[in-house]
């Protein structure tokens, strides 16, 4: 057990000033609660201390696997058994149903999940898992054309590659009578938006969704098809010549490398930089009931995500080990480490430095933002998935019932006041409003400022804005 | 090969000369260890070499000395789990302690282990699972096997429906079962998990038809010599299925009911594959999705302990079925 346990009080007193406290978040974000120290207020004994949790064998499932591995999750008086699922709708319904507790998921799921889109749910997020991670791979058939359009510096392909390149392809498919097609994870995925905003952004269009008129393929007017494939059956699905593209999360894309089935183009952080990726999902009953289990998964989170970068990740080598266990993602570690450890290979040989593939922690990488949660609404919002205009209130107002900094801070505020972090590893929770500032950091320099989601929507060639609908 | 087979008798010469007790006893150990041997020896032989040229995705295909230094591989790796296992429960003895130390009100309770299953809890799994699905099928077909085979017109009824959901395939009934269990089956924290659930009953369906089918027929066979006895003895219904029916369709009886444990064993693996039970299926599964390079050899040795245990299974029937056969000149294989 680590120092701050002993500190705690036996009881717990402190959960009806949690509830205020969660209530009021919105209006308090701004106004700060008093020094740090102060602020940290004694969290009681977890309520719900056997938990389950599920994730997809990917390898930014990895701070679940570190927290329990090294032990935080015990720390915390929790123990949890982390149970792979076979794809997302499993794991969604698993959170839904309470077979488990809380999950590893993609951004878009708690979001849609809580506005209806799909399975209804009022699932929360109080942690941020990862910054980027994903890359989009196509056959090595649809890369032997595209490599011919693409500019070249000294032998090798520059990037980042736009899906111009990828155009003629798509069209001499058309002349031939067949569909051009890729696969996403899931329909509300962040692999799903980032192809999509990678395909508008090279003049493809990927196709709308009209839930009004039971439309969810996704494919209205369609120059790519895309659809879905669970994350570790991408590479056998583009082997098999079901898609002749993907964009998934790691190790499946190097997997297709390794294999010699297919090319990576681009890495979704080259699409959008430092795009928020996973996070942690529980239900809004679960973080009601259990408010001291739901701080303290998070507290193990922030501990495991800290350990995951530490030292300019000095800790990544022996993450890759401990994910390339069969219980966990279970690919060979030389495959895991390419892109864990700082780099990632396209084309065969052709290795270059990321280091910036995977954040599990700095850059407040497991802050949950407002602005991350509206980013995705505006996705949503774009592709037809919300049909209707909503107003830049109501994007607000989905984004504060499912992100909740307020968690965060609380778990944060305990780790600072044990003197196992500095106030300085977070942001100031003093000044902070969940709003990052305004970026142009995207691949067609289009300007996003969470605070005018629909302004932001306006200015997408490709895509619905204002009052259109499909 | 060819000293070997200067000691097999041809089949003209053999009965002309009459071989003495040595030669019977070379003869008979040949034919029950040196044949099985030799078999044995000419599959691993074609396996390496098949195996060397196959190429997959993941490597070259596993011959038998890759399987077997995984199996030498996954025995170390056994060993680690057990041994973080036990670490485990030390651990949360001294986090109990800890805390009842500072809260007295606290009573503690000792938590389930929650790292993953090893190898041996799959196959613990397995067998629970196939063994309550066919427990479950025999308990359910051999009642309707003998009303129907005590009469021919409930047979004629049932037979059409009989025949139509013999041949179906485990993976059509799966979906229909998860959905039926997700409705039906809805306690907050369930007795038996879901998956279990769900491959036990999809084990329990495609287990029906063989026992049903061979029971019905054993017992409309029954000779019509006892059943004249039965008439003029006046035996009651009960006693006329308790002292004639059982024990003179017994034979056919267990014959159905070996086909069905074989059946089940086969769909139990399909089921755990897709119902995620934590078994043996379920470990091939998730060897294919981890598409490392260790996952061939990983996947072979599970099929060979598949086959294994399907091979004592089977034998454990056939023993059961010799045990109560009454015809004990039959030959059973």
């Amino acid at each position: 057990m680590s120092k701050h346990d002993k500190k705690q009080c036996p009881q717990n007193p402190n959960r009806r000033r949690f509830m205020q406290f969660s209530a009021a978040m919105g209006a308090a974000l701004g106004s700060g609660i008093g020094a740090p120290a102060f602020a940290a207020e004694k969290i009681g004994y977890p309520e719900k201390q056997q938990l389950t949790f599920g994730f997809i064998k990917l390898t930014d499932m990895a701070p679940l696997a570190i927290a329990y591995e090294k032990g935080y999750f015990e720390d915390e008086g929790l123990f949890v058994t982390l149970k792979a699922q076979s794809n997302w709708k499993v794991l969604l319904d698993g959170v839904v149903s309470g077979s488990l507790d809380g999950a590893h998921m993609l951004a878009g799921q708690p979001l849609a999940a809580t506005i209806g889109y799909g399975t209804k749910a009022h699932i929360v997020t109080p942690y941020s898992m990862d910054l980027n991670g994903n890359a989009i791979t196509v056959s090595n058939e649809v890369w032997k054309q595209m490599k011919t359009l693409v500019p070249h510096e000294n032998g090798r392909p520059v990037h980042p590659i736009d899906a111009d390149a990828m155009a003629p392809v798509v069209e001499q498919y058309k002349k031939q009578g067949k569909a051009f097609r890729m696969g996403m994870v899931f329909p509300v995925s962040t692999h799903n938006y980032y192809l999509r905003y990678w395909l508008a952004a090279g003049n493809l269009n990927p196709g709308f969704y009209n839930p009004l008129k039971g439309d969810v393929s996704g494919q209205l007017d369609a120059q790519v098809l895309l659809s879905v494939t669970p994350p570790p059956q991408m590479p056998s699905t583009l082997q098999a010549g079901t898609i002749d593209g993907y964009c998934v999360g790691e190790p499946w894309n190097e997997q297709a490398v390794f294999q010699g089935i297919g090319v990576p183009v681009i890495a979704d952080y080259e699409i959008w930089k430092n795009n928020p990726e996973k996070v942690f999902g529980m239900t809004a009953e679960f973080v009601h009931k259990y408010p001291n289990t739901a701080v303290r998964v998070v507290r193990a989170l922030i501990r495991a995500g800290y350990w995951l970068d530490e030292d300019n990740g000095k800790n990544r080598k022996e993450a890759v080990k401990i994910l390339s266990q069969p219980q966990y993602v279970g690919a060979d570690a030389k495959v895991i480490a390419m892109s864990m450890t700082g780099t990632f290979e396209y084309e065969k040989g052709d290795i270059r430095k990321a280091p910036d593939f995977n954040i599990f922690f700095r850059d407040n990488a497991t802050y949950p933002f407002y602005s991350d949660a509206i980013w995705f609404l505006t996705q949503m919002r774009r592709w037809g998935q919300i049909p209707k205009a909503q107003t830049d209130n109501w994007y607000f107002n989905v984004a504060k019932s499912v992100y909740r900094p307020d968690i965060y801070r609380k778990a944060a505020e305990s780790l600072i006041a044990d003197g196992m972090f500095k106030p300085s590893q977070f942001p100031d929770f003093k000044t902070e409003t969940g709003f990052k500032p305004a970026t142009d950091d995207f691949i067609d320099g289009i300007t996003y400022d969470g605070h005018h989601p629909n302004a932001y929507l306006e200015q997408f060639e490709i895509g619905l804005k204002g009052n259109e609908t499909v | 090969m060819k000293t070997l087979s200067l000691k097999w008798p041809s089949p003209s010469g053999s009965s002309a000369s009459k071989p003495s007790p040595v030669s019977t006893l070379i003869n008979r150990l040949m034919r029950g260890l040196g044949l099985p041997v030799l078999g044995i020896g000419a599959f691993l032989l074609i396996w390496s070499v098949a195996a060397s040229h196959i190429n997959t995705a993941l490597g070259k295909f596993p011959g038998p000395v890759a399987v077997g230094q995984q199996i030498v591989n996954m025995y170390e790796q056994y060993q680690h789990a057990e041994a973080k296992r036990a670490r485990f429960y030390q651990r949360q003895e001294k986090i109990n302690a800890q805390r009842v130390a500072q809260d007295p009100s606290y009573k503690p309770r000792i938590f389930p282990y929650t790292g993953p299953p090893t190898f041996i809890d799959r196959i613990k799994t397995s067998l629970i699972t196939v063994l309550s699905g066919f427990l479950l099928a025999s308990l359910i077909a051999i009642p309707v096997g003998i009303v129907l085979g005590l009469s021919a017109s409930m047979y004629a009824m049932a037979n059409p429906i009989i025949q139509l959901f013999k041949p179906v395939s485990p993976l059509a009934w799966l979906p229909l079962v998860t959905l039926v269990i997700a409705a039906v089956y809805t306690h907050v924290n369930p007795l038996f998990p879901k998956a279990y659930v769900v491959s036990m009953i999809t084990v329990m369906l495609c287990a029906l038809w063989p026992t049903i089918v061979n029971t019905a027929i054993g017992v409309a066979s029954i000779p019509q010599d006892l059943r004249n006895v039965s008439k003029v003895l006046r035996l009651g219904w009960f006693t006329y299925v308790r002292k004639i029916v059982l024990p003179s369709s017994l034979p056919m009886m267990f014959a159905g009911l070996r086909l069905s444990l074989s059946i089940s064993w086969m769909v139990l693996i399909a089921a755990e594959m897709l119902a995620q039970n934590p078994g043996l299926g379920m470990f091939v599964w998730d060897e294919f999705q981890n598409g490392s390079s260790q996952s061939l050899s990983r996947i072979m040795v599970a099929v060979i302990v598949i086959g294994l245990i399907g091979y004592l299974l089977d034998r454990t029937m056939l023993l059961l079925q010799r045990l109560i056969s009454w015809d004990k000149k039959a030959v059973l294989r």
